[in-house]
């Protein structure tokens, strides 16, 4: 009787054991994947299909999802936890599943031309301290930049050597070198640069470009041709080669002591342009406008006929107001070909 | 001097900050993702890219305006918007004719386009209609994939990777259990994948493990498969890439057997046994004219064989 009853009390217990699990326990084919990193699960077994066609589509799926976040649960409720300002985290191992990267690995940055000397040498860093003592000023001062100590751009008073010009400006040499010898270092960064990322090392002058437009050959052409001893006086012309813009003199004056009857005259021109109320007309200008506006209004009748689209119609005022715009083509004869190219540009934008 | 193209430098400390959360790193930042309109889109795709973008959403960038491009013709457009915007990760939603209620599931690497899946939307019901509770924003969710194609077919597990990519969030060390809050529910059936989103309710079970009950919270898609675009093998591999600082190293002289058992190999140096400190005493101490010391070391000699 007695070991009957404790058998009983026994398998009470397993029962009630099991009760308890029962709430939680999901019986799978195939068990689970996990990846605890990424809080996934992947359920590899297949769906019913035939419970998913006869049952209603969301509860199916619904219970689905169920049993597989039970399973994802229970794993996560192994982890180890810890106690953080009163919660209780678990702490996540890393992800399992290999993600590819947003970008590839950083590259060391190679060395550069001064750093390889260097290593080559065996020169090593030396730590020198940041402040030092400046005798002129009674104090600490960096030894570098603004305020540096013993800085000799700031000097009020400077020896002239025995052995230069004295009529040098001693202060504007000494400007100038620094000047230069920023400029250097800039343009060794610069290589540095350049040298670390494959790119041709630029020169000094020129450099050369992926596409050379035709400004830019006629340039290059224009800058090997100076660069003799004698700034290009002997070098011969090329047939058809034209003589590059933009270069040479800018501005022309008239000679200071000259011929003084033509001087009077223009200046008697300008007075009368200004004394006159008459507004001046230049005739060829009013003949070209006359003829565009012509042009744009049988062009508009054109549209009109063949239907109105919205971009190309949404300035008309301007186009009345201003309608010599490209202003250098004026001069020729205007073509109704040339008076469709402004408002291709307008369609544009 | 002319200026060097593809070389910035910083001006200000703080311009140089914004360069440095944007370089290359070892451990890298949380992938962003862009949520794009295409040139027209549906209601159902407009407010499927809100809801999705509400998911995401510490992590994303919506764009308002329509960019008329298309994915899987030219992709220049996208990857300059990933470039601008830090992201590598797109939703792209168009809505046409030929292939209504478009979403396009991409990602990328190096600002150029990695792999990216069109999916159409058979049927979605968004976050507004299903009027029951939320998450917070910024939940990490549960992701649950479950059909055998996922593990079969090749579109269906890069669909599967580019999922996880998608909606994982930040990757963490540790996690509040009692927050786990939000779970993804992917499914493939019959050629669908049916999307849906539930709210995690944890019921006491009467052991430490809570039963769980699941809510359902929006947004929920039907999906078809449309048109893909998986990287090659090639470039695929060159993505997944590990940084030589970030592999474990190997430890050595450390091996284990099927059972988790460990074992370690020691590298012992010859000891002198010469020069072995032992306890002396009175009784073993050497007198003059015995004649031990030979029987002594071919004792030693077995020891250390025994040992071996």
């Amino acid at each position: 009787m007695a070991a009957c009853s404790i058998e009983d009390v026994l398998a009470k217990a397993e029962k009630d054991e099991a009760e308890k699990l029962k709430s939680i326990t999901v019986v799978k084919e195939l068990d689970l994947e996990f990846d605890l990193g990424n809080m996934l699960a992947f359920d590899k077994n297949p769906p019913d299909i035939r419970e998913f066609r006869q049952k209603n589509k969301d509860d199916f799926l619904r219970s689905l999802a169920r049993d597989n976040t039970q399973l994802l649960i229970n794993e996560m409720w192994k982890l180890p936890t810890e106690r953080v300002d009163e919660v209780i985290v678990a702490k996540l191992p890393e992800p399992t599943a290999r993600l590819p990267r947003e970008k590839p690995a950083p590259k060391p940055r190679p060395p550069t031309k001064w750093e390889e000397f260097a290593k080559l040498k065996g020169i090593q860093k030396k730590k020198k301290t940041n402040l030092v003592w400046d005798d002129v000023h009674k104090e600490w001062r960096r030894r570098w930049g603004y305020k540096r100590a013993k800085d000799d751009t700031k000097e009020w008073l400077i020896e002239v050597p025995e052995t230069a010009d004295p009529n040098e400006d001693q202060f504007a040499k000494r400007n100038k070198a620094k000047k230069e010898r920023v400029a250097k270092n800039e343009l060794n960064r610069l290589r540095n640069i350049a040298r670390a990322q494959k790119i041709k090392v630029p020169g000094v002058g020129l450099a050369p470009t992926e596409q050379q437009s035709k400004s830019e050959l006629g340039k290059a052409i224009h800058v090997a041709k100076m660069s003799t001893a004698s700034v290009g006086k002997f070098q011969e012309r090329l047939p058809k080669e034209k003589a590059p813009k933009n270069t040479g003199k800018k501005r022309k004056f008239q000679p200071l002591i000259g011929d003084f009857s033509s001087e009077k005259q223009k200046q008697l021109d300008i007075l009368k342009i200004m004394d006159s109320k008459k507004p001046r007309l230049d005739i060829n200008k009013a003949v070209n406008k006359q003829m565009r506006e012509e042009d744009m209004e049988s062009a508009s009748k054109k549209k009109k006929g063949a239907g109105k689209k919205g971009r190309k119609g949404s300035f008309p005022g301007k186009k009345g107001n201003f309608p010599g715009k490209k202003g250098k083509g004026a001069g020729s004869v205007v073509k109704s070909g040339k008076n469709r190219k402004p408002r291709m540009k307008q369609g544009k934008r | 001097m002319t200026q060097l193209d593809g070389v910035v430098k910083p001006k200000t400390k703080r311009s140089k900050r914004f360069l440095q959360s944007r370089e290359a790193k070892l451990i890298e930042n949380t992938k962003n993702a862009m949520i794009l309109k295409g040139g027209n889109t549906s209601e159902t795709v407009t407010q499927a890219l809100k809801d999705i973008y509400a998911l995401k959403k510490p992590s994303a960038v919506m764009y308002k305006k329509k960019n008329i491009t298309r994915p899987f013709e030219d992709q220049t457009s996208l990857e300059f918007f990933s470039k601008k915007s830090d992201c590598s990760l797109f939703l792209f939603g168009s809505h046409n004719k030929k292939r209504p209620n478009n979403l396009i599931f991409g990602r990328m690497f190096d600002f150029h386009v990695l792999d990216m899946i069109e999916l159409g939307i058979e049927k979605f019901s968004s976050l507004k209609e299903i009027k029951k509770s939320t998450c917070p924003e910024g939940t990490k969710p549960l992701l649950v994939f479950a059909g055998e194609a996922f593990d079969t077919d090749n579109e269906y597990k890069r669909l599967r990777s580019i999922f996880t990519d998608f909606f994982r969030g930040p990757n963490v060390p540790c996690i509040r259990l009692a927050g786990l809050e939000h779970l993804l529910h992917f499914t493939a059936l019959e050629g669908k994948i049916y999307m849906r989103s539930y709210k995690v309710l944890l019921k006491k079970s009467g052991c430490r493990t809570p039963r769980i009950e699941l809510e359902e919270m929006g947004p929920s898609f039907d999906f078809a498969l449309r048109r893909t675009h998986l990287a090659s093998d090639d470039l695929y591999k060159t993505a997944h890439r590990q940084p030589k600082a970030l592999k474990p190293k190997k430890k050595k002289n450390i091996s284990h057997d099927a059972f988790g058992t460990k074992f370690g190999r020691l590298h012992m140096q010859k000891q002198n046994l010469a020069k072995l400190h032992t306890r002396k005493m009175k009784g073993l101490k050497k007198r003059r004219g015995e004649t031990v010391v030979g029987d002594e070391e071919t004792s030693v000699k077995k020891t250390k064989m025994e040992e071996l």
